[in-house]
């Protein structure tokens, strides 16, 4: 249960990022979390709304998109994504793996915002028109 | 109005993932092996850190403890009682350590300080964490090795049900092995469940009140504090 806590650290890390667009407001916030990151997509979703209230963030959704634990297979030579987390056997030859390749990611990808017109705009590089 | 995707690509725990590092790399100058204990609350933590800490300082090592709980001091005055410095750390409703709360509880801790390094005076420093097998698996302390633990009494099948600790986990510590059986405890599926989980992974079988297993967990810190590699 520090759902709470990542959605706070969320709601700041996407504030601070803000100050670039004035007057911007957000809706839509993606995150990407690993199978086992040991976070609920559920609890997130139902603290959002409490660590969004009175920021630019407020009314926005958040979108959890679940990564599946990829290992590679020494002797497949390859990776391979687990069907689950109760074993971390390779799929393909049952043999035990133990270098994880994706799984425990906990990431902001990116927000959606509503923006001033253009001209009212600071320049900014990491930005994707749509 | 128009609509825009910002592209952000940020951890969401990065601020406590570089407070991690920092404290990683001021435990690697100090000389010092950090552990972070992690297990549900009953697991007998407390019990098994007190006696590592008696006896590697009846052995000459230098050792430490920070201890985390919700509330209460009394883990610290238990572990206190080996003669090693301890600190207690409470969350006060928290339920993990993260790297802030460690870094906090150092600064300035004279005690385990040498020569003006913080840290210097020690071999070992442990740390306790708040009893949880979920949420201490997200916070990076800077340790060297995480100790995923388990007793006898509590089910074979905890690591199924709590992957995400057991497999990030270096080491993993069975406690209480002298209820093994009256508590009627399946061994072999235990351990099977363990290599499931985090195949290969050290596994010590241990208890706190008789000692058994204790001398392999000794040889095993050991090992890792003079390995070449931690430093």
């Amino acid at each position: 249960m520090h759902e709470l806590s990542i959605v706070t650290s969320i709601v700041e890390s996407v504030t601070e990022s803000l100050t670039a667009y004035p007057g911007a407001r957000v809706l839509e916030v993606r995150l990407r979390v690993g199978a086992l990151a040991s976070v609920v997509p559920e609890s997130l979703e139902f603290c959002y709304p409490i660590a969004a209230e009175g920021t630019p963030l407020e009314g926005s959704r958040l979108v959890v998109n679940v990564l599946p634990v990829v290992m590679h297979c020494a002797p497949c030579g390859q990776d391979v994504e687990l069907e689950g987390v109760q074993s971390f056997r390779c799929p393909h030859c049952g043999e035990p793996c133990t270098q994880m390749r994706q799984g425990r990611e906990m990431e902001i990808e990116s927000y959606e915002i509503d923006e001033l017109p253009k001209s009212e705009l600071p320049n900014d590089e990491a930005e994707v028109k749509i | 109005m128009s609509t825009r995707i910002v592209e952000l690509r940020r951890g969401i725990l990065k601020k406590n993932d570089e407070l991690a590092a920092g404290l990683r790399a001021s435990y690697t100058a100090a000389g010092v092996l950090t552990l972070n204990l992690v297990s549900s609350p009953g697991t007998g933590k407390t019990a098994f850190l007190e006696r590592t800490l008696r006896e590697l300082r009846a052995r000459g090592s230098r050792v430490a403890a920070l201890v985390g709980d919700l509330e209460t001091d009394n883990d610290a005055r238990r572990l206190a009682a080996s003669g090693a410095p301890v600190r207690q750390i409470n969350t006060h409703g928290i339920c993990h350590l993260d790297a802030e709360m460690i870094g906090r509880h150092l600064d300035g801790w004279q005690e385990v300080a040498l020569g003006g390094i913080p840290l210097g005076g020690l071999d070992y420093l442990f740390i306790e964490n708040v009893g949880n097998l979920v949420c201490p698996s997200s916070y990076d302390l800077g340790e060297a090795i995480r100790v995923a633990m388990l007793s006898v009494t509590e089910g074979e099948d905890k690591p199924l049900k709590y992957p995400t600790l057991f497999n990030s986990a270096d080491a993993a510590v069975i406690t209480k092995i002298d209820l093994a059986e009256p508590c009627g405890f399946d061994r072999e599926t235990a351990l099977g469940n363990i290599n499931e989980i985090r195949p290969g992974i050290r596994i010590f079988e241990t208890s706190a009140k008789t000692g058994a297993g204790m001398e392999a967990w000794f040889t095993y810190l050991a090992e890792e504090r003079a390995s070449p590699s931690r430093y």
